[in-house]
């Protein structure tokens, strides 16, 4: 293939992302009817079904970096992406089997809610909102500035322009639709993501006897033994021991996904839920593996290189290969409506962080009516979508690709131990709390400016202070030790006697 | 809730950490040891299966993929099928 209309307006992706957007703002003018209370905004109401929401779950998760970036991945080297694959879905089962059901029991927007049940409220909310706004801003400038270049690649959009459109619309379904127009652009995002992505491996291997095995043998004949075989990706195993424990402990500690389990009405619903993504998501890893060989077998490498050193267009361009411009304009407003998915639930949960936990909890003290909730929400939104776009704008042409794993080990470090400990230990307390958070957020930031990544390739040191790209596998550890020596050390006999009640409530439900 | 229930309820609610604890176990066994055939048994994860046109690292990185949902159905079921019920009940005996 020599010719691709990719980067040309292209009429079939106009089409359907205008469709898509018309849809969804349709949805949000129906949810701001709806959208009357707190519980509104930040839960939808707790009456989404556990279908919905495991749909909801998956359409946070897979990201526009997980489609278009493993499928790329794949292409470009064959095995080695299905390494990511593997590693971004293991975390979700660790969710069902130790978060959920507690988590649903336990609080009510946030999950510092759960964490601060029987601590003292104040120190544990500055701290939870603290890591959770690092983890979002973190991974909205990776969102965005991926967006960006995304959308040139694909529409030819200026790449400001993109970023501002995407801040646009999606501050308009958070802003007056909330969590009900941000679980149903979740569902009908990931709806057509999954359809999207299974049409194009149906043809892919429709073109090689339905076998999967044969598309493999072919990618071998083309590019050798190497395509099947570990890479370069492991060149150090330390790294990629590293990476996996940030993704397996980061996904249960991600404040946008662990808010979504709110949206439920009981612990059960939220179980089924869980169950209900991580098969859909496992599905749609194993389909864009299909998408990667077929792409490098089908396109060429050289022509995906040729269009996008990153390799990041292998799908779009399959589609083309397969289906024409029509299927590739599908494709890429498929990738758009991802786009605006994710960073609608992420700034989502940006805003419960500052209107709930510190604006209600913090400077309110937990007094604080209905209306007031809503407006400091609101304007938390709008706070939000701006601090994207102008961090989308600064962060434009830089390499951004290290800050998703950046902030999976800020949410495995700082999140998820804390959370654990908070439902499983008795004599946890709120210092110990609060030295974990603090310890998990500072850590992982710190290391990974010291990383051969922003030390050495980003600030131009010759030589990087510690050798590990992502610190997962020290800074996990870590809020862990600082959880449990500063809990033995200062006790607090108040939160051991209010574990009973936590107990009760966790496992039995609130009412 | 009196003391006899509060008893049951703690040996359930153990139960249900053991079961998570293990299928969480499993998981992470699962998955580390996928990394460690690639990272420090190459050559095994290279090797040819299947005629030459798949290689066992695909195999186990997909079986690892299939796993995580067939864990999560297994604790689901089992929730669903003993852990609900014995929480009702409990619930209904004396609820908090």
């Amino acid at each position: 293939m020599t010719t691709t209309s990719l980067g040309e307006p292209n009429g079939v992706a106009i089409a359907w992302f205008l469709g898509f957007v018309a849809i969804t703002l349709g949805i949000t003018w129906w949810a701001a009817r709806r959208t009357r209370t707190a519980n509104d905004f930040f839960a939808a109401g707790g009456n989404v079904s556990a279908v919905q929401n495991g749909f909801a779950l998956a359409g946070d998760y897979m990201s526009a970096a997980s489609f278009l970036g493993i499928a790329g991945l794949v292409s470009k080297s064959g095995f080695d992406g299905l390494i990511y694959s593997v590693g971004w879905l293991v975390g979700w089962p660790v969710i069902t089997f130790l978060i959920a059901e507690p988590l649903r029991n336990l609080g009510k927007y946030t999950f510092a809610d759960a964490v601060a049940f029987r601590l003292r409220q104040r120190p544990v909310r500055i701290a939870a909102a603290g890591s959770t706004l690092a983890v979002v801003t973190i991974y909205l400038i990776a969102q965005m500035v991926g967006a960006g270049g995304l959308i040139h690649l694909l529409f030819g959009l200026p790449y400001k322009a993109a970023i501002t459109l995407v801040g646009a619309v999606m501050l308009l379904y958070v802003l007056f639709g909330g969590m009900i127009a941000t679980t149903w652009v979740q569902i009908i995002k990931a709806g057509l993501l999954l359809v999207g992505a299974t049409l194009l491996a149906v043809l892919v291997l429709s073109k090689f006897g339905w076998n999967p095995l044969e598309l493999f043998a072919e990618a071998r004949r083309q590019y050798g033994d190497g395509v099947l075989a570990p890479g370069d990706l492991v060149a150090q195993p330390l790294e990629v021991v590293s990476l996996g424990i940030a993704l397996m402990f980061g996904t249960a500690g991600l404040p946008h996904i662990l808010m979504r389990f709110y949206t439920v009405p009981d612990a059960q619903t939220a179980r089924r839920s869980v169950a209900y993504a991580t098969s859909l998501i496992g599905f749609f890893y194993l389909v864009t593996f299909v998408l990667g060989f077929g792409a490098s077998v089908l396109v060429g490498r050289d022509a995906i290189k040729s269009v996008d050193k990153g390799y990041n267009m292998a799908a779009p361009l399959l589609a083309e290969v397969l289906g024409g411009t029509g299927f590739l304009g599908f494709i890429s407003a498929v990738a758009f409506a991802t786009i605006l998915a994710v960073v609608a639930g992420l700034t989502l949960s940006g805003a419960a962080a500052l209107a709930h936990d510190l604006w209600g909890h913090v400077i309110r003290r937990g007094e604080i009516t209905e209306r007031e909730q809503l407006r400091v929400a609101r304007a938390a939104t709008i706070g939000l979508a701006l601090l994207a776009i102008v961090l989308g704008i600064v962060f434009q042409g830089q390499n951004v690709a290290f800050m998703v794993g950046l902030a999976f080990a800020i949410a495995a470090s700082a999140n998820f131990p804390a959370l654990l400990l908070s439902m499983m230990w008795r004599r946890f307390t709120t210092r110990g709390a609060v030295a974990s958070m603090v310890t998990g957020t500072v850590s992982s930031l710190l290391l990974i400016t010291l990383s051969p990544t922003v030390w050495k390739d980003l600030l131009g040191n010759p030589e990087a202070v510690i050798p590990l790209k992502n610190p997962g596998i020290i800074t996990v550890p870590l809020a862990f030790v600082v959880a449990i020596v500063v809990s033995l050390i200062w006790p607090e006999p108040e939160a051991a006697q209010g574990f009973t009640d936590a107990h009760d409530r966790m496992h039995l439900g609130a009412s | 809730m009196s003391e006899p229930s509060r008893d049951e309820l703690r040996r359930l609610v153990g139960r249900r950490w053991r079961i998570g604890a293990v299928l969480t176990a499993v998981m992470m066994i699962a998955y580390f040891g996928f990394i460690f055939v690639v990272a420090f048994a190459k050559p095994t994860a290279g090797e040819l299966v299947a005629g030459g046109r798949v290689s066992l690292g695909i195999v186990i990185g997909a079986s690892v993929i299939v796993l995580a949902p067939v864990l999560t159905a297994i604790y689901v079921r089992w929730a669903n099928r003993h852990y609900d019920p014995a929480v009702k009940a409990l619930r209904e005996k004396g609820a908090p």
